[in-house]
């Protein structure tokens, strides 16, 4: 479109990457993240291991496959207001996207309740109960009436509209390595649907997850690097795990993360699956956001009057502009409307560097696409990194739109009835642009980047449940769930710590909840610490990371194993080889697992009686004189009997002793 | 202070409100043995219990404080909520039909109450444009709050005065009503105004909502604009209930309101047309009409007002066992009317007999209808329907027992002649007695069956 000679999209967007400082997350310092006051806290998702959903009778944990249902239901959202009258932002975006919102129910899994047919039943008893544990776990102060709340969604994940949730308990802490992060509370919800899919204006869900009882554990923003957000994090699954109480697998925790950078605003990551993708999530945002002050600036320092500032646009006829562009053409004959569209002074701001490999156009096309409903590809720019538009076409497009040389320009295509929201909502980002962060929650990605999902809902989204009654915690109830606690994470760190278990350990231990078990076996059976805490944090993690899991399969196994080996006098390094057996068939009684890893017992003697004949041997085959080679040749002639019948490290004493002489 | 600023507070709880100065709608800090929390002291449901306080915390939620934890609070500032839908005035387009919008109360127009903590009827007629501005697409409209009450506490008192200010708008040239309506007795309202209000020249739509319009899933906005439509734009000039047909956002259909009745306490699609098809169904587009007959639009203004109501007609829901002194009493009571709601085919045992005959010497007038819902009365299969017949009983072939009820009401408000109540009992004024029951009149499928559970996942629900 119109260029001034020289000006090229990716020059820009490497300059202003440049500028604002933008580094990997490898090279990062907690120097740049003070310098760009990186903030963060979160919102830690746990379902919860219970029989039935929160408020109905339906079973928690039966899930459907995506075209399995029995019945389909059609709602349309409406915004509605909130108890102290006010709209929500983010329902009133919503509703601007006119979807039509489909559920695919299973009867094995959802009731007339789930489609909001029938009025809630009383809250799940079990569920109410394992949140008052963990909010007690977390120091919270619990509230002495629960009271049902409403919170708006629009997006149709829940069928109401709404989510029913309760705030369990507030103003809690937990501990760090390091550190002391404070939590803002812990409320029980239902969980939300699964989508299908989302394409133009119709969204269709899954009802199987819906309803189950959740606990949404939140911090304050006491996080400042990326890393420490992932440890928080950790601490928070890790402690609800402790329980017992909670599910775990795929989709079981879930965390949405806050970040901000100085001057920036609150952005909600939603829906991050995995904690290690946590930090380069978070560094990202922190820099995007610093990069969009860095728009903020150079467009007011081009722009003086914001309020005057404005889109113009033109509908592209058939014979104004020929495209060679395969995406318009293809759109053309798809019966969509081609509209130019005229940004005044946008000129290298579309280019502008926002994450890595996005520029600001990504910020108008993402919310075009989520607002407006538009199919991707639907738009191409001044500013493309790699061009699309011939530089005639272009020309014509700015000639059309009579810009200015500091204009840039965009050419999307939509449905006839899109068009409106669509340039609505150019302009709207463009103006928001003038500001600043606009608050959002974002879409996460493995790569670490992000895109925009909607428009951050506050607290103007609650409404009382009319249809719940209040439920009373008395103290006595309180203080009897006090006694059947799990000690702290942090205390049983500490232990680890002191009983000197390698760190790399602990991870593997606490995400699997195998610390009593851990605790159990070095207390009860009097074994090596070390030993236990690596053969669990490092031997179980692998065999369960290469061997087919069997639902049999009880980790409570490996307790009984060193039982059985202590009682049979039987060295335990033999463990590491019955392990995969037991792991792939725990129903195998221990003494055929031995056959079948053809293990004999031998006394010690008869084994330290072989050595000389070996020394004998040795001499014979010998390649080398040194005795070391003497004393490992001899070890690996006796390695496989020896094992489980005499310590490895006791025989390898002894074999050095008698070499030596 | 005065009482007003502890809404709904009493007993413990009131007390230390009262004894620590911290008012509803004031921000307070409150240390309790649970730790401190801060937030703004909310009115509390006059049946909730008096040992917790109501906070809405910063985050937006509400939770409860237990009085007996409170060691200490303190009010730190005051804003009272103001809880109010924008309202916009509707505005004027050229060429759309004007249709008058009655509101009544119920969940089509509520808002929450701190009293109870439920949905209460108060969102007035003139705010609904500013809920739903695609009403301005359909008509010209201009609405009237008749009262407000609860479906269940609309009764005689209400049908008349609906159907006195029905008949005034109709002779003020109006192209269609609309009558917004707590769903609990639509239907005994729809029959009322059948009877009340008849050869109506415009459509006079009754309307609901099962999810109340504070709800983002709320079916009100939708059925309002089917309801809207079908007043100013459909040819059907009788008195019908406009509800979902489907519990989808799909569309609705208009019942007859002698023919319609609920058929389930929560789903949107609870109103049936028993024993015959619905009218018509209506989508935001168009109206498809199912019935073939119907009586039309017309230009005159020749509507007949029957604004009459006898309240001492009773219902009895006949179980196996009934005393005959059930009877007895209602008849001491000065009842003049019975409609029985009968087994099977209309059927009540024989030890009610002496109490039946007693009754229908003294004047009663009895009729009866079905527990079936489904079909029609029959007394002469049997020989206790004959027995029945003969004590004085009439069968009411099928019309549904709320409609018997309230045309039975209707009647004795204008005649106490036997024979004369028999034969407007019996002379239906809008299909409350069909001649014949289509095929497609009954139909109560079972999940389960293949091809039931094939429509199901086929055909929205």
């Amino acid at each position: 479109m119109v260029k001034e000679k020289g000006f090229n999209p990716t020059k820009n967007y490497n300059k202003t990457k440049e500028i604002i400082g933008y580094v990997p997350i490898q090279q990062a310092t907690q120097e740049i993240y003070d310098r760009i006051g990186f903030m963060s806290g979160l919102e830690v998702h746990q379902q919860l291991l219970t029989k039935r959903k929160l408020f109905c009778n339906c079973p928690a944990g039966i899930y459907q496959k995506p075209d399995e249902y029995d019945a389909e239901v059609i709602r349309h959202m409406r915004p509605t207001l909130s108890e102290l009258g006010e709209y929500d932002g983010t329902a009133l975006m919503e509703f601007k996207t006119r979807k039509e919102i489909v559920y695919h129910i299973s009867n094995d899994s959802a009731c007339t309740y789930d489609i909001d047919d029938t009025p809630p039943f009383p809250i799940d008893r079990e569920a109410l109960e394992i949140a008052i544990k963990i909010s007690l776990l977390s120091k919270l102060n619990v509230v002495g009436e629960v009271h049902i709340t409403r919170k708006q969604y629009l997006d149709g994940s829940i069928p109401t509209g709404f989510q029913r949730t309760g705030i369990i308990g507030i103003e809690g802490e937990i501990y760090l390595k390091n550190k002391k992060i404070r939590l803002i509370q812990l409320s029980l919800e239902e969980d939300s649907c699964r989508e299908v899919s989302d394409i133009g204006h119709i969204r269709v869900y899954r009802t199987d997850r819906l309803g189950m009882p959740l606990i949404e554990t939140v911090t304050y923003p006491d996080f400042v690097n990326p890393d420490e957000v992932k440890e928080g994090c950790d601490y928070i699954r890790f402690l609800n795990r402790s329980t017992g109480l909670v599910r775990t697998g795929i989709g079981a925790g879930r965390q949405d993360v806050n970040v901000s950078c100085r001057g920036g605003s609150r952005v909600e990551i939603k829906g991050v699956a995995r904690t290690r993708w946590i930090p380069k999530l978070t560094h990202n945002e922190a820099f995007r956001q610093w990069a969009l002050l860095h728009i903020r600036k150079l467009l007011n320092e081009k722009i003086k009057d914001k309020k005057k500032w404005k889109i113009n646009h033109k509908l592209i006829n058939d014979n104004e502009i020929t495209f060679t562009n395969k995406s318009i053409k293809n759109a053309k004959a798809a019966g969509l409307v081609i509209v130019a569209v005229n940004m005044p002074g946008f000129k290298t701001v579309l280019s502008h560097f926002t994450q890595p490999g996005k520029s600001f156009t990504d910020e108008i096309g993402d919310r075009m696409k989520v607002v407006a409903c538009l199919q991707k590809p639907f738009m191409v720019t001044s500013e493309d990194i790699n061009p699309k538009l011939k530089k005639n076409e272009a020309k014509k497009v700015a000639k059309l739109l009579k810009s200015e040389e500091n204009d840039a320009q965009m050419v999307f295509w939509a449905p006839r009835d899109d068009i409106k929201t669509a340039l609505e909502t150019i302009e709207e980002r463009c103006l928001m642009a003038f500001d600043g962060v606009p608050e959002e929650t974002r879409k996460s990605f493995e790569d670490g980047t992000t895109i925009f999902e909607r428009v951050l809902p506050g607290a103007d989204r609650m409404y009382p449940d009319t249809d719940s009654a209040p439920i009373p915690l008395e103290d006595d109830y309180i203080e009897k769930l006090k006694l059947e606690l799990p000690e702290e994470i942090i205390v049983r760190y500490r232990q680890l710590k002191k009983w000197n278990i390698p760190e790399d350990t602990y991870t593997y231990i606490f995400s699997k909840n195998l610390y009593p078990l851990t605790e159990r076996i070095i207390l009860e059976l009097k074994i090596n610490p070390v030993f236990v805490g690596t053969f669990i944090g490092h031997r179980l993690k692998f065999i369960e990371g290469h061997f087919k899991h069997v639902k049999e399969f009880n980790y409570k196994i490996i307790y009984a194993m060193f039982k059985y080996l202590l009682d049979n006098k039987i060295e335990l390094e033999l463990a590491r080889y019955m392990l995969s057996v037991v792991y792939e068939f725990p129903k195998m009684d221990f003494d055929s697992v031995l056959e079948s890893i053809k293990f004999r017992k031998i006394p010690k003697d008869e084994i330290i009686s072989r050595i000389s004949f070996l020394r004998n041997k040795f001499s014979e085959v010998r390649l080398s004189d040194k005795p070391e080679n003497e004393e490992k040749w001899i070890m690996g002639q006796l390695y496989k009997t020896a094992i489980g019948n005499i310590k490895l490290s006791e025989l390898s004493e002894i074999i050095s002793k008698k070499t030596s002489k | 202070m005065d009482n007003d600023f502890f809404q709904g507070y009493k007993g413990d709880a009131l007390k230390i409100l009262r004894d620590k100065n911290v008012r509803v709608w004031g921000q307070a800090h409150i240390e309790t043995t649970r730790g401190d929390f801060q937030g703004t002291v909310l009115p509390r449901a006059e049946n909730d219990d008096d040992q917790h306080i109501v906070l809405k915390i910063a985050t937006g939620y509400n939770i409860g404080i237990d009085v007996q934890t409170i060691t200490d609070m303190k009010e730190t500032g005051y804003k009272k909520a103001n809880y109010k839908i924008p309202e916009k005035e509707f505005p004027y387009t050229q060429g759309l039909p004007k249709v008058k919008l009655f509101g009544t109360g119920g969940t089509i127009a509520s808002r929450l109450d701190y009293r109870t903590g439920a949905v209460i009827p108060a969102f007035s007629p003139g705010e609904l444009y500013g809920a739903v501005p695609e009403l301005a697409d359909i008509c010209n409209l201009t609405t009237e709050k008749v009262f407000a009450v609860f479906s269940e506490n609309m009764g005689p008192k209400q049908y008349v005065s609906l159907a006195k200010a029905i008949g005034k708008e109709i002779e003020n040239g109006i192209d269609g009503i609309v009558i917004g309506h707590g769903t609990d007795t639509l239907h005994h309202t729809g029959a009322a105004l059948t009877f009340m209000v008849q050869n109506s020249p415009v459509p006079i739509v009754l309307v609901g909502s099962q999810r109340s319009s504070d709800r983002p899933s709320s079916d009100a906005a939708l059925n309002l604009m089917h309801a809207m439509h079908a007043a100013g734009h459909s040819d059907i000039a009788e008195v019908m209930i406009c509800m979902f047909g489907p519990t989808s956002d799909e569309y609705g259909l208009l019942h007859k309101g002698t023919r319609v009745r609920k058929m389930h306490s929560s789903y949107r699609s609870t109103f049936r047309t028993i024993g015959d098809t619905p009218l018509a169904r209506i989508s935001r587009k168009e109206i498809i009409p199912i019935k073939k007959n119907y009586n039309h639009r017309r230009k005159d203004k020749n509507v007949k007002i029957l604004p009459y109501f006898n309240d001492k007609v009773t219902m009895l829901y006949y179980y196996p066992g009934m005393k005959p002194d059930t009877i007895d009493n209602l008849v001491d009571a000065g009842y003049k009317g019975i409609i029985f709601v009968g087994t099977g085919l209309g059927h009540v045992n024989k030890e009610l007999y002496p109490a039946i005959e007693r009754a229908h010497a003294k004047g009663v007038h009895m009729y009866m209808t079905l527990q079936t819902i489904w079909g029609y009365v029959h007394m002469f299969v049997y020989d206790t329907g004959r027995d029945m017949m003969a004590k004085g009983i009439i069968p009411t072939g099928n019309m549904l027992p709320e409609v018997a009820w309230v045309k039975l009401s209707w009647i004795l408000g204008q005649t106490d002649d036997p024979d004369e109540i028999k034969k407007l009992m019996l002379t239906p004024i809008n299909d409350e007695i069909t001649k014949r029951e289509p095929y497609n009149g009954y139909l109560v499928y079972q999940g389960g069956v293949p091809e039931v559970e094939e429509f199901i996942k086929k055909v929205h629900k």
